[in-house]
């Protein structure tokens, strides 16, 4: 083990490593693995055939332009919410804070029935819309509610650290250069909360891509217009159809996975230029 | 070096003790309902058999009929032979309830809602091929079929299948793809279509298409379309099991909904049958035969009555005869060739029922 | 610093000078956004549940979570989180350790392994664990021979919760251990500290709020899971149903206020973590502040 890295003088690279290696293979490396194993039991037409069927690609679409969507407004509102939370005092802040990581919390049965029953055209928040003529539940508007709410802590708890150690004499300076507010903001602060809202944005848009529990009540599951992807795996399933449900949860984790590894390679990358600058 | 082992075995030591703390919480839990039922049972000590349990698999809508039905049968068990029975419900879509027990659920019987389910786990030789002939009644106690549930007074006029098709007329279902019972609300359609027209199958077909266009929202269970019906208030009618239907009735109140019978549905025969492998691995074959033969006295078939489940038993179907119109049925036997020919005809991937919601066709 | 990073509020940035921060009318409409946008999307959720909930008083309400299937349910989610929950600490302290204390090849596609199960379809982790150890399954004719049941059981639904679970801690202690370096561990182990010796005196002091904040997350996860632990758990009434199984269960048997009740008992418990939490950091900042003399 001496020599392949730089020698440390701290003790149990080993056996931490070793612990860490082996714990992750049996919890979460050897069971995704059967999806591969299990995929490989398909030939390749039937795979594909699987996962190029209209109906999937379309229930693809869906998860991903709401999944993006959700993490959109989640970057936007999420680093609003760690702005304010961070920045300003106001009565009953340290409540709130606790309550961005409710959607960790809340089973995601329950959100999802919860939010279909506001936002249902006999909901506290949909019978508001309706006469308006604006749908939430059962469009691709509700999905976007529902994701928006799973996918907020991410968010705000990857930027609200970062805000909490912004170096405040960089913006002072820039304050005493004579810049606006907005100026400084775009040109000081913003640089700074571009890697952690990255990466806020992608675990919140994976995890948007998966989710299941809470969609489901609200979406309305209509075939190419509001059905989801993980739905889909759950349709397969019951038609005993376990080949084609792993195929399509093949695609979706190697989406996944490539997006967090994208997302990690970008904070590296950032991280170095910061040591290195 | 000395050292680095000392630490190794620390760790594999607070592991250890860990994970034995773990499984020790989950001995206790797991011991829990055993010695439960141990400490209810002295009082019948000096019976010579010891209390046994059975796991009965079923779907959905049968939560209410099970739950008095497990009562009357232990009682019955117990007077019987002097043996305390503890019945474990497990409720779910029929699909995903089949596919729990092929995957290694013990249970030792099985009432889902279409013979297609069983048939799935008997292909995965966990119950006999024959299982179909082992009760009477192709192993149907019960019967149910599908009506219309709609809104007090009918402001939409409902009274056949034809109405659902109307301008302006929003139909709850759930979908087929997921749900049991949605699969007999389709065929239902689709038998009616066919009758019709006099066997002709496109126009069949352009008569589901166009009434799954009149449904807003496909949820994936029976109760999950009842509730966006009932409580959502979405839709103009709901199709649904009639136990389904007369249910809703009782727990949201007669004066919110009306029950329409179309002038032709479908005899949706909701069949049971004993796990063979798994009663045979417990020793429970007895009792689980004893469970289901007892669904067709005469005390249950009125526990089915009173459960909105048509009875099968000639006697009691009398008694009920007011509670269930009468009107023709189709049979998946005699009218769409059996399950498996059903299945594999409308519901496979790329059966009829794909095709209804492919663009273009 | 130290301690710093992990997501406290502390009071030192938002007291700022006034050129440094905006104008009154642009920090309360902000604020006003911020608490709409809250109120709107995680509010109004928590609200109509214990609306729900106490529709028909507080006697159905006790009626409904002290019963008997209620009580079991409880009981198994409270078991499954104490299995799950420590032994993913123990994983991400080591985990932590030697991703951010030593240096070598792989890291990023490590960090991302420990990341992919915040991103897996809650389906396909519960599908995983059947396609491993189901009847049908790679393991399955060996369990069955050896009469060992996983899924459907108590282990099963551990397993799945641990997977769902898995990084929360890590997560928390990794990019604060890698802001915190090595060299206070370093100077100890020159001064001749042995291995565990420098990571109960130098490490954990150091991470041990932002460990407390993971430990707190992935317990609030643990015990709220639904699609992962719907998928293994087989749903037999009083003995694999787990609180969420439980709420659907009776939600699907019209039994609504009783289903809104249940799932308040699980909003009280992710309460309870969360005020937790919200002690454990206002304890913290009173340390750092009282420590570092408040150089922010």
């Amino acid at each position: 083990m001496k020599g392949s890295r730089k020698a440390s003088v701290l003790p149990g690279f080993g056996l931490s490593l070793g612990f860490t290696v082996l714990y992750l293979s049996l919890i979460v490396i050897i069971p995704l693995a059967s999806v591969l194993i299990k995929t490989a039991g398909m030939s390749f037409t039937e795979f594909w055939a699987a996962v190029t069927n209209a109906r999937v690609l379309a229930a693809y679409k869906l998860s991903f332009l709401t999944a993006f969507f959700a993490a959109a407004v989640n970057a936007v509102f999420g680093l609003l919410v760690a702005w304010v939370l961070v920045r300003y005092r106001f009565p009953g802040k340290r409540l709130i804070d606790s309550i961005v990581d409710l959607p960790f919390a809340l089973p995601t049965a329950v959100a999802g029935i919860a939010l279909t029953s506001i936002y249902a055209p006999t909901g506290w928040v949909g019978s508001l819309l309706e006469p308006l003529g604006l749908k939430i539940a059962y469009t691709p508007i509700g999905i976007t509610i529902a994701l928006v709410f799973i996918g907020l802590p991410f968010v705000v708890r990857t930027v609200q650290p970062v805000l909490q150690d912004l170096d405040k004499d960089v913006e002072e300076a820039a304050v005493m250069l004579g810049a606006y507010r907005w100026r400084t903001f775009r040109r000081v602060i913003l640089p700074e909360l571009i890697p952690p809202l990255l990466t806020g944005f992608a675990l919140a848009f994976a995890r948007g891509i998966g989710e299941y529990g809470s969609v489901v009540f609200i979406s309305g599951n209509m075939p190419m217009r509001t059905e989801i992807a993980p739905l889909l795996i759950m349709t397969k399933l019951e038609q005993f159809d376990y080949a084609g449900a792993t195929a399509i949860a093949l695609v979706m984790l190697v989406i996944s996975f490539s997006l967090l590894l994208l997302i990690n390679y970008m904070q590296w990358r950032y991280s170095r230029r910061v040591q290195a600058g | 070096m000395k050292s680095k082992i000392y630490r190794t075995l620390i760790l594999i030591a607070i592991i250890a003790l860990l994970t034995a703390c773990g499984s020790g919480g989950g001995n206790g839990s797991g011991n829990g309902p055993s010695t439960g039922s141990g400490g209810a049972s002295s009082d019948a000590k000096q019976e010579s058999l010891p209390p046994v349990e059975l796991l009965n698999v079923s779907y959905d809508p049968t939560r209410e009929l099970y739950e008095a039905y497990n009562e009357l049968f232990a009682e019955y068990w117990l007077n019987e032979k002097g043996q305390k029975v503890t019945i474990k419900q497990s409720h779910g879509g029929s699909g995903k309830q089949a596919r729990s027990v092929i995957d290694g659920l013990e249970a030792d019987v099985v009432t889902l809602a279409l013979g297609y389910d069983i048939d799935a786990i008997a292909d995965a030789g966990l119950i006999s091929p024959d299982w179909q002939s082992q009760f009477d009644l192709n192993s149907s106690p019960y019967t149910s079929t599908i009506v219309f549930l709609v809104r007090e007074g009918n402001p939409k006029g409902i009274k056949d299948w034809d109405d659902l098709i109307k301008e302006g007329v929003e139909v709850i279902t759930p979908n087929p793809k997921t749900s049991g019972g949605a699969r007999w609300n389709y065929l239902a359609a689709w038998g009616y279509a066919l009758k019709k027209s006099g066997g002709d199958e496109a126009y069949a077909q352009e008569f589901v298409k166009e009434l799954f266009k009149h449904v807003p929202v496909l949820d994936s269970g029976a109760r999950g379309a009842t509730t966006t019906f009932v409580e959502r208030k979405i839709g103009d009618v709901l199709l649904a099991w009639e136990n389904e239907a007369f249910l809703s009735l009782k727990e949201f109140g007669e004066d919110q909904f009306d029950i329409v019978t179309p002038s032709l549905s479908i005899l949706a025969e909701p069949p049971v049958a004993i796990v063979d492998k798994v009663v045979d691995k417990r020793g429970t074959r007895e009792v689980a035969e004893a469970y289901l033969n007892y669904l067709y006295t005469e005390e249950a078939q009125k526990v089915i009555g009173e459960n909105f489940y048509r009875p099968t038993l000639p006697s009691v179907a009398e008694q009920f005869k007011d509670v269930f119109v009468d009107v023709e049925l189709l049979t998946i036997d005699d009218d769409f060739g059996g399950w498996r020919a059903a299945q594999e005809k409308h519901f496979a991937d790329g059966g009829i029922f794909d095709q209804i919601y492919t663009p273009g066709s | 610093m130290a301690g710093a990073i992990h997501a406290h509020l502390s009071d030192a940035a938002s007291d700022r000078p006034a050129h440094a921060t905006e104008s009154r009318g642009v920090r309360i409409a902000l604020i006003t956004v911020a608490l709409l946008f809250l109120a709107l999307i995680i509010l109004l959720p928590l609200i109509s549940v214990i609306v729900e909930a106490l529709s028909q008083g507080w006697r159905v309400y006790v009626e409904s979570i002290t019963e008997k299937d209620a009580l079991s349910a409880l009981r198994l989610t409270l078991i499954t989180a104490a299995i799950a929950v420590p032994l993913n600490t123990v994983f991400g302290i080591a985990a932590a350790w030697a991703i951010a204390k030593f240096k070598f090849r792989g890291k990023n596609v490590l960090i991302t392994l420990i990341d992919l199960p915040f991103a897996v379809s809650p389906v396909i982790s519960g599908l995983i664990f059947v396609l491993l150890f189901g009847a049908q399954g790679l393991l399955g004719p060996w369990l069955a021979a050896h009469d060992i049941k996983v899924i459907f059981a108590l282990p099963g639904i551990v397993l799945a919760t641990i997977f769902v679970t898995f990084p929360f801690v890590a997560r928390e202690l990794i990019p604060l251990m890698q802001t915190q370096g090595v060299q206070e561990e370093e100077a100890a182990a020159t001064l001749g500290a042995k291995g565990w010796q420098i990571f109960w005196r130098v490490t954990l002091p150091n991470i041990k709020w932002g460990l407390l904040y993971g430990i707190i997350l992935c317990n609030a996860r643990a015990m709220g899971e639904f699609g992962a632990v719907s998928v293994v758990s087989g749903h037999i009434r009083g003995q694999t149903n787990t609180l969420p199984l439980h709420v659907e269960i009776l939600y699907n048997e019209y039994q609504f206020t009783a289903s809104f009740a249940v799932a308040s008992l699980l909003v009280l418990l992710a309460l309870v973590t969360l005020v937790v939490k919200a002690i454990v950091e206002w304890k913290s900042e009173q340390r750092s502040a009282g420590s570092e003399g408040g150089t922010g």
